[in-house]
């Protein structure tokens, strides 16, 4: 068998940068060597593959119940100034102008040809001053916040590295949460909050990347730990790694930024015309718009689709898919195996003539040929908060 | 020669009569993780040492067996199509991969027994 680096390096270090200087730790590493994480280099960081309990456990185990995840290798910050929402909107397609007041928008920075420069959450922070709280991908926040200060020198970047990010993710997350803060339970999907814990402000948003109800908190540094530690002691909550994180998306439908969006794909060919506003989709205004307007107005030359792999093998990025004339038509982009479902599950684009659900293509694994059936997206379905129905009202 | 024989690689092989058992270790498996596919050798294959014999995708990742010893595929694991996590649960018992005629005993002379493969997972910290 080969060595265990090469073995782990499907999560990802392909696209974590060269590695000049050393792995950097979150404020939640000694926790994890605690709770026996198997520690793995991801985007410049150490971070927690998996725990004791391994990835399919921690995977059903968020869908069932809810799973605490250390995402603090993503970059916050926050841009301040007057007139900060149009501003931004000359760097994202979303509309952020007339994003309320304690509201998320998932959007994408565009370079002048359309293609994805990374994918981000924004925030309209409550209060006088127009503050917008950004998040985005470990791998690209660098290169995210040069862009910020450069396109928008008029504006104020506070870059937030005093603070941790966790995920709590899982149809109990709001139960467990509503234990540890208060005033929680009604906010509304892709909603943010202000809370407080031990004297100090936490940013909460109610969002994930599981494709479940959940949380996003950021956590000053110094009250991480005993934070994610309040969390782990509710009976529903276990630690997650990257790897049920990874399947979990997968499963979900939703983009890996370096794999499923890069500078080569445009949001339109991935599926995220939804984050489009329709004002930005008259107006442009934005890097690429041409590309976008063109793609919205004549359909993409590609899509991105779900594709289910027939048998029990899984198909991983990078592998091809060709029509029955044996054209080249595509290329998965994520694949792996969805425990929830427990069979090989992918994603990847194909060209816009193929991409519809029962469309048989094939691919090929070591020396076999492979049938790839074409699948809507998600794989397992949303369960997104939609605020309380008399139904499932306590 | 009774009991398991060990590679670098962490595979296992027991020596059963004429025939060998292989598979993977429990240190292998553990670093794996969980276990989703196995991919075994036709019977009646002929493989050289060093050639590959299986593969095993975990969640993680894909990952290639060699053949311990040079050898002719004897049966395989059928058991494994249905249940890959047997690698994980069991790995010299049930999880077992493939079985093989061994073609040149003195391969088997070349493995690590179990002290020094202790010895030598130690010495891999």
């Amino acid at each position: 068998m080969p060595n265990a680096d090469c073995r782990e390096r499907l999560l990802s270090e392909d696209f974590a940068p060269r590695r000049l200087t050393p792995l950097q730790m979150t404020p939640l590493d000694g926790l994890h060597r605690r709770l026996g994480a198997r520690m793995s280099p991801f985007a410049g960081y150490e971070l927690p593959l998996h725990y004791k309990a391994g990835v399919v456990a921690e995977h059903l185990h968020t869908r069932a119940k809810a799973s605490l995840f250390d995402v603090s290798h993503m970059g916050q910050a926050i841009l301040g100034g007057r007139g900060a929402a149009t501003a931004i909107e000359s760097l994202v397609p979303a509309d952020i102008r007339d994003l309320a007041s304690e509201r998320t928008r998932y959007s994408q920075f565009l370079a002048e040809d359309g293609g994805v420069l990374d994918d981000l959450m924004v925030t309209r922070l409550p209060g006088r001053e127009e503050r917008l709280l950004v998040v985005v991908n470990a791998a690209a926040k660098a290169q995210d916040f040069a862009l910020l200060r450069e396109q928008l020198p008029q504006l104020e970047l506070g870059v937030l590295t005093g603070r941790a990010l966790m995920a709590l993710q899982g149809p109990c997350a709001a139960a467990a949460l509503g234990q540890v803060l208060s005033d929680l339970e009604d906010m509304p999907f892709m909603g943010w909050r202000a809370a407080e814990f031990r004297g100090a402000g936490l940013f909460v948003s109610r969002s994930g990347y599981t494709g479940e109800d959940g949380f996003e908190i950021s956590v000053p540094n110094h009250l991480a730990e005993p934070f994610a530690e309040a969390l782990l002691a509710q009976p529903d909550v276990a630690p997650a790694g990257l790897g049920a994180r990874d399947s979990l998306r997968l499963e979900a439908g939703l983009c890996l930024y370096g794999h499923d969006l890069d500078a080569t794909t445009d949001p339109v060919e991935a599926g995220l015309a939804w984050s489009i506003g329709r004002r930005r989709r008259e107006e442009g205004g934005f890097p690429g718009y041409e590309r976008v307007r063109a793609a919205l107005d004549r359909g993409p030359a590609r899509k991105r689709v779900g594709l289910l792999p027939q048998g029990r093998a899984p198909l991983r990025e990078g592998a091809t898919l060709t029509a029955p004339d044996g054209r080249l038509v595509g290329r998965i982009t994520s694949g792996g195996y969805s425990p929830t479902l427990s069979r090989p599950i992918a994603m990847g684009y194909v060209e816009s003539a193929f991409a519809t659900p029962g469309v048989t293509l094939e691919s090929r694994l070591r020396d076999n040929r492979v049938g790839v059936e074409v699948a809507s997206l998600p794989f397992v379905p949303h369960r997104y908060f939609r605020g309380h129905t008399g139904k499932d009202r306590p | 020669m009774s009991g398991e024989r060990y590679t670098k690689d962490h595979d296992f092989l027991r020596v059963e009569g004429d025939a060998a058992i292989v598979g993977i270790t429990d240190f292998a498996q553990a670093q794996l993780g969980d276990i989703v596919f196995v991919e075994l050798p036709a019977p009646g294959k002929r493989v050289a040492k060093g050639e590959q014999l299986a593969t095993i995708e975990s969640v993680k990742a894909a990952s290639e067996v060699y053949a311990p010893v040079s050898g002719e595929v004897l049966e395989v694991n059928a058991a494994l199509e249905a249940a890959p996590a047997k690698v994980n649960e069991d790995p010299l018992g049930e999880g077992w991969l493939v079985k093989l005629r061994v073609t040149d005993a003195a391969e088997l002379e070349e493995l690590m027994d179990e002290d020094a493969y202790r010895a030598f997972l130690e010495s891999e910290g």
